[in-house]
This record gives structure tokens, sequence and C-alpha cells, in this order.
């Protein structure tokens, strides 16, 4: 293999895996020392830059970066990085003086469709560089779908109204209670850009399943249902009721349920329970209040009688997958199966909607009657109007709606300065050794062992009594404390000078994880099977260096490198350094000359 | 600076027969200087008594004092362990094998604690064939009182302190050589592939086995002008031959038959396969091995690998003929028989 060109920003920054999974690409280990160090308002506005919604995020994230985190690989579970999120966020003081200070107008005017993540973003970017920005939502308050999806037992409304303000309070003019019906509108108007971030605000329904007309009353569309609970239109439901589906929303209908009234509340799933698309944490959650899941149901009718539903048949199945991997539902042949129900949740996806938008000025819709949108700069086809969030490429989630916006937010700075759209900054990287003195470094390279921490919830009695009381009290600073020792600071990376090195081979003796190797050179796949540990996992990478004096080389497997500093503690020549690599998303407006 | 290494693993390193990993086999994190060779040596001594599946409890470490003799809290942290007075670990070895002669005895010593304070007692150890493996880490220099040139400090080589060494070297493998050791090998702390074999081959070699091992001190004797620095050794070192062993329990299979030159049963049934070049060094002659080391000297070239093997060696229980059984096996009736059997005896002497 050829020496690893670690100049290349994008080689160490994969080597963080908790960042390179974030869309946003937050530099988690960055905050999570600073929340060990009790440093909370500077560990929050680490996050507000990057991800805009910390307090937000570190309740309802999709939590990507866990899943990555190589914690994960070393011991059973990865570190709580969003629960520590919400310990910044919690425990931050006033921070209001160090949001961006707002510049003087530039003279360019932008629309935003929807008030939204990707919205907002797009205004916390553009807003503080000159932009008069005018924003467009349907309600009558920000927030988009993290209001009216997301129940307040896990995302409180203080919380939400905090984030959403810091943006709306830089000067955004939020027309709300406007629902923008036709984008020419818009179009012919005298905006420089427009960005649509108006979701994908469609349930899907089940429309052709016998008795769903009749029984149309108690029959709701899960995500318009918790939208009319989270504006308390309603406020009760029956006490027997089925939710259909297996993701997110499914588990926020069954649990808002259980909080409204509802004693008797099942989810019904078509697929395995296994094979279910909501967070695993969030089904832990509905399991632990007591909803039973049954998997294997597919839902054949609405049983009405009387012009009252009673419940709903369901054919049993089970699934079977091809080589490809490919599922099939198949009916096991048994008879249908009865549940009473007096009402039913369909929580079996959403869709995109456009009806509002014209098809003749200049937007061109491709596959599924979704906009042409460009992965990249996320302009569609009418150069003037950029798409962000759940509404340029299908529903996803909200971390990935703010690295959208960010996206779309240099485009169209870009594009009122008249510059190249493709031509998009460079990250901002930095790489520092951590060196203090002999042995010594700047941050905590002792491995802590603990299991990862059990976030404390509030007393179940009390919390599914009241819809508004948050079921997760957070970590307290302590737990808080504890748990971001757990983070193994994957971000400082072992940096290796081949021509320093004498090759004594005391990292190799030392490191704990056996991940440094010296050896005679070779390509990838053979060099994978000759190194002192199995280094099955190949989308780690492995860090090669020049020839050494021996000819050989220095070989590491990134995979389960604790990032501990042993091998350069016991490196005689310093040919080792710890050193620690920023890597920052360059915002609009921000980049280097 | 760190004091506790990770108890963390790779999730996915290999288990020995016992079903244990390389873990198993570790010690407390080292407090020697960076990059000392000793830790190298440590280092394939987990790895020989990993790969042998040698049940940890059933080994001991003996050591006298140095650097050297630091190491054994760097390695089998699950084993015995016994840090004796400086020079005097072979006769606590001695006394422990007499007593228990089940365990494998894995002695650690440096070139100060065995040619210098501690020689009359190696020389003893030798010859009686106590069976042990006594590894010494070899760097030419008395590391623990900074840097004085030690007994095996070649004539010309210079410690960092600049100034020749004027005295002759012993040369521990030619001693134990002629003092009739069975085993006998040199190698550097900076070449496992060598190393590692060694030691293994050591441990099933029946009676006394030496590795003296050349282990750079990067402290005082990493510099131009030693010959025992890591390039000086990288530069110079020429190899008797290479070979595996393959314990009892396995099946005999040749890597290289081109290059297999002899295979040698040791008591236990292991087989060593020696690999070299046809017509080179025959390392079961003790005349031959001994020219081919003054020889390399003379070139200025420091002979590695398995210098002598006598598979044939007596340990001192056999020369003996001691107890079969070690000490603490044996009840009061084993070890006090009785007036009747002393009168006896004493009988039979008078």
């Amino acid at each position: 293999m050829k020496p690893t060109n670690i100049k290349d920003p994008e080689y160490f920054h994969k080597v963080v895996d908790c960042q390179y999974a974030c869309p946003a690409h937050t530099p988690v280990p960055e905050y999570i020392r600073l929340i060990a160090a009790g440093r909370y308002d500077d560990a929050y506005m680490i996050n507000w830059e990057s991800n805009v919604f910390p307090g937000i995020l570190g309740r309802v994230c999709d939590r990507p970066c866990e899943p990555a985190c190589r914690r994960g690989r070393v011991e059973e579970e990865p570190v709580a990085i969003c629960r520590l999120k919400r310990v910044a966020a919690d425990n931050k003081e006033d921070i209001k003086d160090r949001l961006p200070t707002i510049m003087p107008k530039n003279g360019k005017k932008i629309a935003l469709v929807g008030a939204g993540p990707a919205s907002l973003t797009v205004a916390r970017d553009l807003a503080p560089l000159g932009y008069e920005v005018e924003l467009f939502d349907e309600q009558d308050i920000g927030g988009g779908f993290m209001r009216n999806q997301i129940p307040s037992f896990r995302l409180p409304i203080e919380v939400l109204n905090e984030e959403v303000n810091y943006i709306l309070d830089m000067g955004v003019a939020a027309h709300f209670k406007h629902y923008v019906d036709s984008l020419k509108s818009l179009v012919d108007k005298d905006y420089d850009a427009i960005f649509v971030g108006s979701g994908a605000p469609n349930g899907r329904d089940l429309t052709k399943l016998p008795g769903r007309q009749e029984g149309d009353d108690s029959i709701h569309v899960g995500i318009n249902w918790l939208d009319s609970v989270a504006f308390e239109h309603t406020k009760s439901i029956g006490e027997n009721v089925i939710v259909l589906g297996g993701g997110n929303t499914a588990m926020d209908c069954c649990r808002t349920a259980l909080r409204l009234g509802g004693k008797n509340v099942k989810i019904v799933v078509r697929s395995p329970q296994a094979d279910m698309k909501a967070s695993p944490w969030e089904i832990e959650d509905a399991i632990s209040e007591g909803v039973p899941i049954f998997e294997n149901h597919t839902p054949k009718e609405f049983v009405v009688e009387n012009g009252k539903l009673t419940g709903m048949k369901f054919e049993k199945v089970r699934a079977e997958y091809d080589e490809n991997g490919k599922r099939s539902l198949v009916p096991t042949g048994e008879d249908l199966v009865f549940m009473e129900a007096d009402q039913v949740l369909i929580a079996i996806g959403q869709d995109n909607a456009f009806p509002w938008i014209e098809r003749d000025i200049g937007i061109e819709f491709g596959k599924w009657d979704m906009p042409v949108v460009d992965q990249v700069t996320f302009q569609s086809t009418n150069e003037r109007v950029f798409f962000g969030g759940d509404a340029a490429f299908g529903p996803s989630n909200i971390i990935t709606a703010v690295a959208h916006g960010h996206q779309a937010a240099i485009s169209i700075h870009k594009f009122c300065q008249g510059e190249s759209l493709t031509d998009r900054p460079a990250p901002q990287v930095n790489l520092l050794s951590q060196k203090m003195g002999f042995h010594e470094w700047t941050y905590d390279n002792e491995i802590d062992h603990d299991k990862r921490h059990l976030v404390p919830h509030v007393d179940k009695e009390i919390a599914l009594n009241n819809l508004k009381v948050e079921v997760e009290k957070g970590y307290d600073q302590d737990l808080g404390y504890e748990e971001a020792m757990r983070c193994l600071n994957c971000d400082v990376q072992t940096v290796f000078t081949d021509n320093l090195c004498i090759e004594c081979d005391a990292c190799a003796d030392v490191c704990p994880t056996n991940c440094i190797n010296f050896t005679d050179n070779g390509e990838e796949e053979d060099l994978r099977t000759r190194l002192l540990e199995p280094a099955n996992l190949t989308d780690q990478d492995l860090y090669v260096s020049g020839e050494l004096k021996t000819s050989r080389v220095m070989v590491k497997d990134e995979n389960v490198c604790l990032h501990c500093g042993l091998c350069a503690e016991r490196c005689p020549t310093a040919a080792w350094d710890m050193q620690k690599f920023s890597y920052s998303v360059t915002k609009a407006g921000k980049e280097c000359a | 600076m760190s004091y506790l290494k990770s108890r963390f693993r790779h999730p996915e390193s290999a288990k020995n027969d016992l079903g244990y990993t390389k873990a198993n086999y570790e010690g407390a994190l080292s407090t020697l200087c960076a990059g000392c060779g000793h830790d190298s040596i440590s280092n394939s001594i987990i790895n020989a008594c990993f790969e042998l599946s040698l049940e940890p409890h059933k080994i001991a470490k003996m050591s006298g004092i140095g650097c050297s003799s630091k190491t054994p809290a760097y390695f089998l942290s699950n084993s015995h362990g016994f840090n004796s007075v400086h020079g005097r670990m072979p006769s606590v070895t001695t006394g422990a094998n007499m007593a228990n002669r089940d365990l494998v005895y894995v002695g650690i010593s440096g070139d100060g604690d065995t040619a210098s304070i501690g020689m009359g007692q190696f020389m003893h150890l030798v010859r009686r064939n106590i069976n042990m493996v006594y590894i010494v880490m070899n760097n030419g220099v008395y590391g623990l009182t900074k840097g004085q040139d030690s007994a095996t400090a070649d004539v010309g080589s210079a410690s960092k302190k600049g100034v020749p060494n004027m005295y002759e070297p012993m040369d521990l493998c030619e001693l134990a050589i002629s003092l009739g050791s069975g085993y006998v090998a040199r190698s550097f702390s900076g070449d496992k592939d060598q190393l590692v074999p060694l030691i293994k081959g050591a441990i099933k070699h029946n009676g006394f086995a030496l590795i003296d091992c050349i282990s750079p001190c990067v402290t005082f004797n990493n510099n131009n002008g030693s010959t025992k620095s890591y390039e000086w050794v990288r530069d110079h070192k020429e190899a008797t031959g290479t070979f595996d062993l393959v314990p009892h329990e396995q099946e005999i299979k040749v890597q290289d038959p081109e290059q297999l030159h002899e295979s040698v049963k040791l008591h236990d049934g292991s087989v060593i396969n020696l690999h070299r070049q046809p017509g080179s060094l025959d390392i079961k002659c003790r005349e031959s091995v001994l020219s081919a080391l003054e020889e390399a000297k003379q070139s200025g070239q420091v002979l590695t690998g398995l210098l002598h093997l006598n598979s044939d060696s007596q340990n001192t229980h056999e020369i003996i003929n001691t107890s079969k059984r070690p000490l603490n096996t044996m009840d009061e009736a084993d070890l006090c028989p009785g007036n009747d059997l002393l009168q006896a005896f004493n009988q039979s002497l008078r």
C-alpha cells in the first residue's frame, strides 16, 4: 500500500467515527470533553454552531453517531452522545451574548417556505450575514414537525421555543398562519432566492382497506393526529387503540395514546419486529410503558358494526428473504386474527406533496413526483429555488435537515454573490499536538471502563398521566461527567513520523488492542490478513507509513484504537504523537479568502 | 505518565488451546524507559507462553536485580514470581526447582546480574543443568546506575558517555556451551520472529536453556559507536538459520522441505525442525559452534539464532536421581518414613 496521506483532511475525519457519521459533522469528542470539564456553555455553542438545535437534538435526534461510536466496538455500548448533548443544553447559562452579531443589511432578500429545522438552519446561517429573511408557515408558531409530530413528553415546548426563537430573534420576518399555496406567487416577487423546507407532510393512509370509509371517525393518520394533539384539538382517545406501523411515529402515537386515556394500546406491524424502522430506544421506551408489539400481521379489514369501529382483522404472515436479502411477507394460511379497537392510528410512513408548486415555473419534477434537486448544492432546476430537509429527497430526520440547511445556505449565499455553486468551501481543519510535557497530554487519556450509564426516567405513574411531563430526566452533572469519561477521544489522532522511528517495537508491545504492526508492505487485502489481530472491518482504514530502515512499514488498523496515547508515551523518539484533529464544516460566509 | 493500561482488548483476539487470550499472560504497564528492548522481550515471553498454551499458574518467574529483573512485573501476572537478591537468582531457582520440578522456570537476568555480580552462581547453574529458561537481557551497560560499561560490552564500544570500553567482554553463550548447556541461543529484542520460537524451544528443552538476548538501552547505549544499539545490531547480525518448534501434541508438518536441514526430537516428543543452508554450521557440535562464534566476533558480526542444541542433555533431577514428585505433594509419611527405616539405613552405612 502507498503511505497514508494524512494531509487529506478526510483521512482523520473518518477516524472520528461519531463526527463522520453525523450528517452535520458535529465535533462530538470536543464537546464531550467540555462537558466533562463543566464548560457547558462552550459545549452548547460548539453544538449550536454545527447542529443549531442542541437541546432539541439532545432529546430526539436519530443519533447516527451512536451506532458508529468506536466504544460500541470496543465494549458493548456506545457513548450516550445524544444524551450528553442534552447535558450541555440543560446546564448552560445564558448564551445570548454568544449568538452571532447581525451584519448590516446586504440588500438581498430570501424567502423560506416552512418553519422546520431546514428553513430555520438557512435563516440561522444567512440572517447574520445581512440577508433579509422572510419565513412562511401555516402554523402560528415555528418549529415545523419538531413541534407538531414530536410529543412534548419527549421534547418539552420550552426547549423547542428557546432554540427556535434564537433564530427568529435574528430579525427573521416570520409570516405565520400563512400557507403558501403557490410557489409561483413567491417566484414572481423580488426574492433573490427561495428555499423550500416544507417537509414531507402527507401521512400514508390505507384508503383501499375495507371499512376505511365507514370507520373514518375512529381512524386517523398518525402524523395528523399527533399534530392535532400538539395543538390541543384532540384531548382524549378510546380505551382500545391499535397503532399500525413500526416507525418512530408509530411509537410516538402509541405513547401519546396511553397518555390521553388509552388503556389497551397495541402496535401491529406487518414485518418482523427486528425489521421495524423505529430507533431501538424508541421501541424500548414503548415496550417499557406497556405497549405490546404484534409482528407479522398484515391489516386486512376495518371491522365496523352499526356504524361504529369495533376492531380490525389481520392476516398472519412470515418474512422470507431471497438470496439478495429482499424480503417478502408470505401469508401463513392461518385464520384471520381479529383485534378489538375503538380507534386506529395509521403510522405507516409519510410522503412529500407539492400540490402548491406550479409545474410551469422552471422546476423540473422527476421520479415519485419529486423535484429534481442537486445533491450537493440543493438547487432545483429553477436557479433561484433551493430545497432542503424532507422536501428535498424525502423523509429523513432533523439532523439531516440541518445539514441540508447549512449546505443550501452556502449555495444561496454564493448564488447571491454571483459565485459558482459547485465550488464548495473546504472544511476548516487543524492538527495540534496534545503534548504538555514528558508523557503528559492535555486530554484525559486514561481509559474509563464503565458501562453506559442509564438515563433516569420520571416515575411511570406520573409520566403516563400527563402528556407534558418529560419522560427522561436526563443525566445530572455527575452522571454526565461519568458518561463523558467513557468517550475515547477519537479526535486525538495517533500521528506517526516514519523517519523518527527506530523500530524498537515499544508501541506495538504496549498497545492494548494490538492495532500497531511492523511488517512487510503489501496490498491492502493481503496486509489485512497479516496483522497481529483480525482486520476484517474494511470500512475502517489501515494507516500505513512510508518505508522504514528495515524496509518494513508501520501498519495501524484504526478499528479499535483506544486513542489512549500509550504508543506515544512509550515511543523513545516521539515518532508517535497525539494530535487533536479539528474538523468543522465551513458555513455560509465563513470561507477563508 | 500513564500507570495503567486499559483492560479493553481487541474483541476478536485469538484464543489458545486453554481458551486464554494473550491478555491472560500480560502483566502491569512497564515503567522502564520508553523504547527499552526489555519490553519487547517481555512481550516475546507473553507470546511464547500464549502460543504454547502454558497454564500461567504452572510458570515461575525468577529474577535478580536490575532493569531486566524488574520486567517480570510486566508479564505473566497470573504466574508465580521471585525477585531475589542481586546475582542470586540462580541459587534461588535451584532451590525452587529442587522443591518443585513441575513448574516451568523462566529466569530473567541482565548482563550485570549475570556476568558481573552473579557470574559465580551462573556458572554453577549451567554445570548442574537446572531445568529452566535463562534469559539475559543484555544491553552492555548498567542502566539502573546510569550507564557504566558492563562485562559484556565489546572492546571499543562506547556508550552515551563516549569513552570506548577497554576490557575484553564475556561471551555468555560461549561460556554456557563450554559448561555443557544443551540449549544455547542468541537473539535480539528487535527480532520477535526469531526470539519467540527460541523462547518456545527453550521452554520445551530439558535442562538449562540460555537465551542471550541483545536488548538496546535507549537511554544510555543506543548511540553511534555502540555495538549494542538497535541500528548496529540490525546491520551486523547474522543468523545460524531458522527453526520451528512443533509441540508434542501437534502433527508434524514441515513448512519448507527445501530448507529443512534436520529434525530434532525433544524429550517430551516435541520436534525442532532446523532450517538452514546445507553445509553451514552444525549446531549440535560444540567445537564448531565455538569456533563459529569466534569467527563471527573477528569479523565484527553478531551470530544469532539457535547456536547449540543437545537434546540428550539430562537435567539436575535426572543426574542426581531425585524424587519424581514435588515436595508439596508429599505428606509426613513420605518425608519422615520412621525410626525403623532410619535405623536400617544407618546400619547399612556402618
